[in-house]
């Protein structure tokens, strides 16, 4: 078999059962394109030798019958993870050499499921971007590109979304706090959900904001996501915040009927100054869904409004606390200190230049929102417009809708360097279709639908209810099957 | 159950150079949860391990580390709260205080400001017999304790020991309802004892387990009255908070010597400052800490990690059903049952385990008077002596019962009793069989101190004259008797019989 990195999670694992490929051919496939894609800057810690020992140990399994579902799979893993004895940094020179002694939940739960690590994947730092541009390791660079012009494959999880879109492994996990999984996979053509609130278990995953972070799989179809997403969430006791609930067989869900089936089309996130392009394939993934038997109802979402702000007051103050155990004492980076310096030297130096700007603008934020004389007037408004978002999306569904059918970004992948000296808000605006999924706590998914007019790709994202992600990616599914998705960067690395 | 009545005692006045002062008084004592486990991360808590041994990833705040709630802290706080007559809250919240010190790894301290575990309860804060004083608590709430800096062993260096970074604290909060240095003692007192009764903190307060944070000022004599009536803190004057006392005797010093600060600052027209001072016990005074305007923003808010704290009513039930007799219910009934004096039951209800020894001789020995005085005299004092606890005595409550028994029956004397209870103590066995064997039975036969009597007071005529003038002289006549019985003879017929043939000589 050639191109096996090209291979899909279906795909491979069904090869490998049938004995046609074996997992050290597919990690050695793969570990040949990341060596040759340094210029993406995707994987910013590699594990070759990891990688191959387990593969072979997945070699050992899969012939003795005795393969679990993820078995033999080469996967990517954003650095955000704790993986053990390997560098997990949050993309941060704040954590500078450090290398935990645990793994965290979920990658645990994918390396127990056979999955093959390649190495750890670029990010913005501490997950705070939608660019990838804050990165200690430099950005990621998305495999499209228009002319010659490098475009950013977004943020936060832009170098999964690039390893993916590039065929540098067959999938990676991602995180989404605001939108790092969704709008990173429209920006590059794949496939990104972030399940429930509690579905995935945070532990082990370096914090961010903590009532938002979720881990989920970023992949290059919908199957995959299924597949990887049950290999990722489930309960854990070890954090308070997991959900224990049983984890259905999504793959297994994809049917493609979504017959009878109710989309709302929510007005408020038909944005002044939206461009056509996305304007319209909104109406195109709502044709599609119509084409496939379900309901297309308008359904309001009045507060959708205040999410962005309000996502921007809740995630710094929670990053403002989050983010106060990198002080140099114990892992990581601590500055250089001159004679006669104190503890609060020590403090203020090693986050000065251990933290980027980006993260410093969000700490600062979030210690602001906070302080005695402002909490209530930002923090505790900001909660309350949480409740407000949170209760429209119930009384949709309440209403009957089964999914909610966005855009997944304002625009298609930007240019590298663009945004530099552009108001923060700005890129901020990125997150505008995504984070009220995130101050809700519902599953989003987003799954490539076309190409704008300059070939770039453009995503859609679907919105479900609470812990129904086998429904989600059901009807995500049909959208894929309808769009007929193929298109793949050309190769220029 | 019988419950005594007490009158509240007088506030301590202090006379300044122009006005007599009052003291109000609050304290936040921060009772250390008796687990074995720490509050969210599993870690140990024993004390005086090696440095930094007992430390999680958790403790550590290693990158992606979440709490989870030890369920037997909760327990512990919520049974705590009922052992003070306090309200449960059956939902609770955690909060986040931010700061930074390197003993905090977390940068944060998880507690609860906004929905504490407990609400409103009281300590009835015995000063002496029939004078107490009911201190209200306002609440109980759950948190994580720091680790420890050590800033002593280098001179360029801070260590840092984790050990008790997550160890589960119940911080117990009371209104201003302390009126002096002593009642403050008492209050600490009365709580630890509450608390080793309930077993939910040892209070062992040279370890750290239980240390206090006491909020002192002063007012003119009138003003507390206002402040009861409405509740309305104007009318009392500005406090400040001596942080984190071990000691009875350091909390009565410092507050002593802080009521006579802000004293001396007031009757001078000056202003006293709200801040938080440190008491240092080599030269007994208080030092500001930070003054109000230094205070740290501890940016508190719902701690994200863990989800709102509920409990069932049914649970607090079960907990409520399990809690032990508690001190003042056990004194009443010590009073009422054996007809104690409020002292004795106070001395020997102090500790759960004198209670119960006490009550377990009483009840062989059928005697609660003579139990307690042979408890409380002869056994404490002699423990005592050698630094033992009633868990290590030598003498068992059914040994003693033993030797009062045979007090009792008036088969030895007091003084008899003294000399067996000595034996047992030193080489143990049983007092009925040591005073058999050991021919130390009372000759109550009084045909034989009749015999002693008649010969002694015919050896001595011209005592016998002296005595006659002076009756305080039969003493020396009762002494003869008794040694030549070799002190076995029951005083009390000895006392009879030399006075019966002195008034026939």
């Amino acid at each position: 078999m050639s191109d096996l990195n090209k291979l899909m999670l279906a795909g491979a694992r069904d090869a490998l059962r049938k004995g046609d490929v074996t997992s050290v051919e597919l990690t050695e496939a793969c570990l040949a394109q990341i060596e040759a894609a340094d210029e993406l800057n995707a994987f910013v810690h590699k594990t070759p030798e990891i990688a191959l020992e387990q593969a072979k140990a997945a070699d050992v399994r899969i012939k003795a019958g005795d393969a679990p579902k993820m078995c033999g799979l080469p996967i990517g893993i954003k650095d955000l993870f704790c993986t053990r004895g390997v560098a997990s940094q949050a993309a941060s020179r704040i954590l500078e050499g450090f290398k935990p002694e645990y793994e965290s939940t979920v990658s645990g739960k994918l390396l127990d499921a056979g999955a093959v690590m390649l190495g750890k994947l670029n990010m913005d730092e501490f997950a705070m971007g939608s660019s990838n541009e804050t990165s200690v390791y430099g950005n990621a660079v998305n495999p499209w590109k228009v002319d010659d012009r490098q475009l950013t494959p977004g943020g936060s999880s832009g170098g999964s979304a690039s390893a993916v879109a590039a065929d540098l492994c067959l999938a990676a996990t991602g995180t989404d706090t605001g939108g790092s999984i969704r709008q990173p996979a429209a920006f590059t053509g794949i496939t990104g959900i972030k399940p429930t609130y509690g579905r995935c278990s945070r532990w082990g995953i370096v914090a961010f904001a903590s009532s938002l972070d979720q881990a989920g799989p970023m992949t290059k179809d919908v199957r995959d996501a299924a597949i990887m997403l049950e290999a990722m969430c489930g309960h854990d006791p070890k954090d308070s915040t997991s959900a224990d609930l049983a984890v259905p067989d999504f793959e297994a869900m994809l049917t493609g009927d979504i017959k009878g089936k109710t989309i709302g089309i929510p007005r408020e996130y038909r944005m002044d100054g939206m461009p056509e392009e996305i304007e319209r394939l909104w109406q195109k993934g709502a044709d599609m869904l119509r084409d496939a038997g379900a309901r297309i109802v308008d359904i309001s979402l009045p507060h959708t409004k205040y999410a962005l702000p309000a996502y921007y007051v809740i995630a710094p103050a929670e990053a403002s606390s989050n983010l106060a155990r990198y002080d140099g004492v114990r892992y990581g980076r601590r500055a250089k200190l001159a004679q006669g310096d104190g503890i609060t030297e020590m403090y203020e130096k090693t986050r000065a230049e251990g933290f980027g700007h980006e993260v410093q603008r969000r700490v600062m934020v979030g210690t602001y929102v906070l302080s005695a004389g402002f909490y209530d007037a930002y923090y505790n408004r900001a909660r309350k417009v949480r409740t407000l978002i949170k209760r429209d999306f119930e009384e949709a569904f309440a209403a009957g809708v089964d999914a909610i059918l966005t855009p997944a970004t304002p625009s298609a992948a930007f240019g590298l360097g663009e945004m530099v000296d552009a108001d923060p808000v700005q890129m901020y605006l990125n997150d505008v279709f995504t984070v009220t999924v995130n101050l809700a706590g519902l599953p989003g998914v987003a799954v490539p639908a076309g190409l704008d007019s300059k070939g770039l790709p453009l995503g859609l994202q679907l919105i479900g209810r609470p812990w129904e992600e086998g429904d989600l990616l059901n009807t995500a599914y049909a959208i894929e099957q309808a769009a007929g998705f193929v298109a793949k960067p050309s190769k220029w690395w | 159950m019988l419950d005594l009545t007490y009158e509240t005692p007088k506030p301590k006045v202090i006379a300044g150079a122009k006005y007599d002062w009052e003291l109000v008084i609050g304290m936040e004592v921060h009772a250390q949860v008796a687990s074995q486990a720490k509050l969210f991360s599993g870690a140990s808590t024993r004390f005086g391990a090696e440095p930094n041994s007992n430390v999680s990833f958790i403790d550590a705040a290693m990158p992606g580390m979440l709490p989870v709630i030890n369920e037997y802290c909760i327990e512990q706080a919520v049974r705590t709260g009922l052992g003070l007559k306090a309200a449960i809250n059956l939902k609770s919240a955690f909060d986040r205080k931010n700061y930074f010190y390197p003993d905090l790894p977390q940068g944060y301290q998880i507690s609860q400001l906004y929905h504490p575990l407990v609400g409103e309860g009281e300590i009835l804060v015995d000063m002496e017999p029939g004078i107490a004083r009911l201190v209200r608590i306002e609440r109980i709430h759950v948190e994580q304790d720091a680790g420890k800096s050590i800033h002593d062993m280098d001179p360029n260096m801070s260590f840092v020991d984790l050990n008790r970074t997550g160890v589960a604290l119940m911080e117990i909060v009371s209104r201003p309802d302390i009126r002096g240095p002593e009642e403050a003692a008492a209050y600490v007192t009365k709580l630890r004892q509450i608390l080793r009764y309930l077993g939910t903190c040892d209070g062992n307060m040279q370890n750290g387990n239980l240390r206090a944070d006491v909020n002192v000022s002063v007012c003119r004599p009138g003003q507390y009255e206002k402040y009861q009536e409405t509740q309305d803190f104007s009318h009392l004057g500005t406090r400040c908070e001596i942080k984190n006392m071990n000691s009875m005797r350091f909390i009565q010093m410092a507050i002593d010597y802080e009521a006579k600060r802000q004293i001396a600052i007031l009757e001078a027209g000056g202003k006293v400052d709200q801040e938080t001072r440190l008491y240092d016990p080599d030269k007994n005074e208080t030092r500001s800490m930070r003054s109000k305007e230094e205070a740290h923003d501890y940016r508190y808010f719902p701690d994200p990690d863990l989800l709102p704290l509920e409990i069932e009513q049914a649970w607090v039930d079960d907990i409520k059903a399990s809690l032990p007799e508690l001190p003042d219910a056990k004194k009443a009934r010590f009073v009422g049952d054996f007809g104690l004096s409020e002292y004795d039951a106070s001395v020997l209800t102090a500790e759960v385990a004198n209670a119960a020894y006490f009550e377990a001789v009483a009840g062989e020995a059928g005697d609660g008077k003579l139990s307690a005085n042979w408890v409380i005299n002869e056994l404490f004092g002699r423990l005592k002596k050698e630094d033992h606890s009633i868990e290590d005595s030598p003498v068992s409550p059914s040994q003693l019962a033993g030797i009062i028994k045979l007090i009792k029956s008036d088969a030895i004397s007091g003084k008899i009793a003294k000399d067996l209870f000595e034996i047992v103590y030193t080489e143990g066995g049983d007092p009925e069989k040591i005073v058999e064997e050991r021919g130390m039975k009372q000759v109550t036969d009084t045909g034989a101190i009749e015999a002693a009597v008649d010969e002694i007071i015919a050896a001595n005529p011209a005592q016998v004259e002296k005595a006659k003038a002076n009756p305080k002289l039969a003493g020396w006549f009762v002494g003869q008797v008794m040694k030549a019985t070799g002190g076995k003879a029951n005083p009390k017929a000895v006392n009879e019989l030399v006075a019966q043939k002195l008034a026939q000589a």
